[in-house]
């Protein structure tokens, strides 16, 4: 088995087992302890943890602080990184600070657009795409050079992904976006949430057709409602997403109460689905600020305990 | 063209408050195309100055011109006679303008009237969108003719983003074309999608704002 960085998640999913990476977004301040106890629910049942990178545009603590602290905790982190925010030369520099500290799973963003975000009068940068930033980092990694041309002394091992929206248009230009990530240096690809299992279903089958899921490992997004309430908003606001009324229906048919527990069943029923899909290698769960569910739903998804890997 | 709107009058009686003359100047180029700094303009809102200080028991006097082009320093020179005894200048123009006029005046108070807002065109009558960005080195013709620098929201050279949806851009609330779904659309009609295939390289940043302010120079000109 080749591997390019190493991490545990590289090993697994090059093992061929499924792999289980799931999201933890830093807070709104500076309260370690926060993400630490979000994080700590997390570390039996993931094989890597994501760090958002100001997700929403919204100010948090930083990512690669982030990623350092679940280090500290005996936790992989995937270090996500948004190209919104940073230039080439900042982004670089912290591509190298991570590999510095061992960081060896990075995910390459665009980020969302700013006016969504809490500081919408901010500059943004743009500076760099989330495809030029994998193709920046893999020149590092691979042929040692920046951007410029100047030589990485020390190059950054990390294992590259990207992130597939199957669900935003033009429909058929999405697996292409893929094939054109895979191209840039993506080797893993994690999708928005899935709902609509027959639109993903169908992105899979075109991806599988020109050959992708040979060349990159796909992990399904799969976030579980915690109520009718949050299904609605997610069909609703939510740019890109598509949320099928029979969820809705299906939430609104228990009551108030039971709302979670029910949201809870449609996710492993969801990622049970999902890993019957060929080509899908793993699932992506993002439990916004419901972390302490995740081992409840990945128990129930068969999906525990966690292989190890050397 | 440059496309610029009026700044709200509040805006513009607090700025000359304290001054008892001003010259409205506008300018016959851009702005009188987009409706917001010509002749007809200067004006309404030489009437509007005035009036509203009148209403205050605090009349101004207005004294109207409206310049060729403000972006050329022989046009605004008529302006010469007019500011002698003027207390300042407010410029309806883009704000080359009112930079033009304060370069030539070191001593007169220059304010601008309009908010310069961008590089673009008529999409109907009152209605104008945002083309250019005025980069430096245009890739338009490697994306369908279309513009991704001004026209998409994260300026993606590889895109469209996953916030992508019926055509539209996540920016905006629907108000917004997604433009890479048009250059998709039209690459799909040109027979050339394969264009989309291959990622595109890093742009070269340094003839756009990013290189400092720009000068272009064309010597068989200058002779």
């Amino acid at each position: 088995m080749t591997l390019t960085a190493g991490s545990k998640l590289e090993k697994i999913l090059k093992s061929g087992q499924k792999a289980v990476t799931c999201e933890c977004g830093p807070p709104r301040g500076a309260d370690a302890e926060h993400f630490r106890h979000k994080a700590s629910y997390l570390k039996e049942c993931a094989d890597a943890v994501n760090v958002t990178d100001n997700q929403t545009a919204v100010v948090r603590f930083c990512s690669l602080a982030a990623c350092r602290i679940l280090m500290d905790m005996g936790i992989e982190p995937v270090m996500q990184m948004v190209t919104r925010d940073m230039n080439r030369i900042a982004l670089q520099s912290n591509v190298l600070g991570a590999a510095a500290l061992g960081i060896k799973n990075l995910l390459c963003l665009t980020g969302d657009h700013n006016s969504f975000g809490d500081h919408p009068q901010a500059k943004n940068v743009h500076d760099l795409d989330s495809v030029q930033l994998l193709a920046a980092v893999k020149g590092m990694r691979d042929d040692g050079k920046m951007i410029s041309g100047t030589e990485v002394v020390g190059r950054p091992q990390m294992f590259l992904g990207a992130a597939v929206n199957p669900f935003a248009d033009p429909f058929e230009f999405r697996v292409v976006r893929m094939a054109k990530k895979i191209k840039a240096g993506a080797q893993f690809v994690q999708t928005q949430c899935i709902y609509d299992m027959e639109r993903f279903a169908k992105f899979m089958q075109m991806a599988n057709d020109m050959g992708l899921t040979e060349q990159c490992y796909v992990l399904a997004g799969v976030t579980p409602f915690k109520s009718v309430g949050m299904a609605n908003y997610m069909k609703k606001f939510v740019p890109g997403m598509l949320v099928p009324d029979s969820y809705i229906q299906r939430l609104k048919g228990v009551p108030k109460e039971k709302q979670a527990e029910e949201g809870i069943k449609i996710a492993v029923e969801q990622i049970q689905q999902l890993l019957e899909i060929k080509g899908v290698a793993g699932i992506h769960l993002m439990a916004i600020e419901w972390e302490e569910k995740a081992p409840e739903i990945l128990k129930a998804a068969g999906l525990l305990p966690r292989p190890k890997v050397d | 063209m440059v496309v610029a709107e009026s700044k709200p009058v509040t805006e513009i009686l607090e700025m000359i408050k304290e001054f008892k003359k001003v010259v409205v100047a506008g300018c016959k180029g851009c702005v009188t195309v987009c409706n917001s700094g010509g002749e007809k303009e200067v004006g309404i809102l030489a009437s509007e100055l005035r009036l509203a200080r009148k209403v205050a028991g605090n009349d101004l006097e207005v004294v109207e011109y409206t310049c060729e082009r403000q972006c050329d320093p022989e046009y605004i020179e008529p302006l010469d006679d007019l500011v002698k005894d003027a207390d300042a200048v407010v410029s309806i123009a883009c704000s080359v303008g009112p930079q033009y006029i304060a370069a030539r005046y070191p001593f007169l108070p220059v304010f601008p009237g309009l908010n310069t807002v961008f590089i673009g065109g008529a999409a109907e009558h009152g209605v104008w969108k945002e083309y250019c960005q005025a980069c430096g080195q245009c890739i338009i013709g490697d994306f369908g003719g279309l513009c991704p620098v001004a026209r998409c929201a994260k300026s993606l050279m590889n895109g469209p983003c996953g916030g992508s949806s019926g055509g539209k851009c996540e920016v905006g609330k629907g108000t917004i074309d997604c433009i890479w779904h048009l250059i998709y659309e039209r690459l799909k009609n040109l027979g050339q999608l394969s264009k989309l295939e291959n990622p595109w390289g890093f742009k070269n940043w340094s003839t756009s704002r990013d290189g400092g302010p720009r000068t272009m120079i064309r010597e068989e000109l200058r002779k």
